[in-house]
């Protein structure tokens, strides 16, 4: 007799995709991680799980390769295989969540970068339905940007950054992927008004920056996992659109809640409707 | 006297922006952002041309460089993009791995 199926479809970005187990386990874990992010819609891409028990903790990075429309992803805790030309892939993995949020997150950067999207290394919120992103290194202070925004701000993310192009504008979407503040991200969008690049200083100061700075400080920041030069080709172009299109800008900042009084008083993009 | 053939690697991404060109190294990731006339130089790396004749009609006519140092600065770039994995260079025609 075959092992029933379970599936739970998560929808991050806008993009639905049926995570399917036989593992009832397994299952409840997605429904309760990614709860927010659970939807009724037709999934677009869809992952098989064999779930395996639990390897020794790894430090391995993660490598991956594409022949063709195939790419395979490895790191110590996980194998997976996913055919971009079929939406499909397999995935084995051990039950831990936290294996399962890597999966997730290459698999969207590899499906956004066909759509001239990227997840980037920012924190975002939501301001009078506007989105504003603060992108930098580990310790730059991305956290600390969410922690001090006013109740006002929506918080789509303190960590990991979702953006996709669409005709009018690019716009951000909330995600489940967490950094320091241990707290997901609401399932909400807004269009990008700025993207700033932080940096800690004694003072709270907006800085203009050439787009070729801007760009590099991008492709510093996007989560890109592949030594392919057609995926980073196109990250590059993305990054040099997104630049051309969304204001992008240096916030020197001193750690208190008044930075946001100068966040919002840059007007960015005019709103789409 | 032989002459010096330049290509783009395969392995690089490249985008004009604002009159310079971003180059990235897929291997390694990383960034460079050439100047205008390294970006003439860059944008004749086809294997084909000799690295004189491409210092001579993109570099000397468009940017009134004086050929001897234009000459030099170019090999300088060349050998330099080449320990970087960004451009090919050898004594013979290469085949250009990239497209313009």
């Amino acid at each position: 007799m075959a092992t029933p199926k379970h599936v739970a479809c998560v929808e991050i970005g806008g993009t639905p995709i049926s995570l399917c187990t036989s593992d009832g386990f397994f299952l409840s874990m997605v429904e309760q991680r990614y709860e927010p992010f659970l939807s009724t819609a037709r999934a677009r891409f869809q992952l098989e799980f064999e779930i395996i028990e639990a390897t020794a903790a790894t430090d391995d990075d993660v490598r991956v390769h594409r022949h063709g429309s195939e790419w395979q992803i490895t790191r110590g805790d996980f194998l997976a295989r996913w055919n971009s030309r079929t939406g499909t892939g397999f995935v084995r993995q051990n039950a831990n969540p936290y294996s399962l949020d890597s999966v997730l997150r290459i698999l969207h950067s590899l499906i956004l970068a066909e759509q001239g999207g990227f997840l980037l290394h920012a924190a975002s919120g939501i301001c009078k339905e506007r989105a504003y992103l603060f992108s930098g290194v580990s310790g730059a202070g991305k956290t600390t940007m969410t922690r001090i925004a006013p109740p006002d701000v929506r918080l789509l993310t303190d960590e990991i950054s979702y953006i996709r192009r669409f005709d009018d504008a690019y716009v951000a979407f909330g995600t489940p992927f967490a950094g320091e503040l241990a707290k997901a991200g609401e399932n909400c969008k807004a269009p990008i008004a700025c993207l700033f690049f932080l940096e800690k200083g004694p003072e709270n100061r907006i800085e203009e920056m050439p787009s070729t700075e801007a760009v590099r400080r991008l492709m510093r920041n996007i989560l890109f996992f592949a030594e392919d030069p057609d995926l980073v080709n196109k990250l590059l172009a993305s990054a040099c659109d997104f630049v051309d299109q969304v204001p992008t800008r240096l916030l020197r900042f001193y750690p208190d809640a008044r930075v946001w009084n100068h966040i919002r008083q840059v007007e960015g993009v005019p709103l789409h409707v | 006297m032989s002459e010096t053939y330049i290509a783009r690697s395969s392995a690089i991404a490249a985008r004009l922006l604002a009159g310079e060109m971003l180059v990235m190294n897929s291997a390694n990731s990383t960034f460079f952002t050439l100047n205008e006339v390294a970006t003439a130089i860059w944008q004749a790396a086809d294997g084909k041309t000799p690295l004189r004749n491409i210092v001579r009609d993109n570099v000397c006519e468009q940017f009134e460089v004086e050929p001897g140092q234009a000459q030099a600065d170019a090999e300088q770039l060349v050998t330099e993009l080449s320990e970087h994995g960004i451009l090919l260079i050898s004594d013979h025609p290469l085949t250009s791995e990239t497209a313009s």
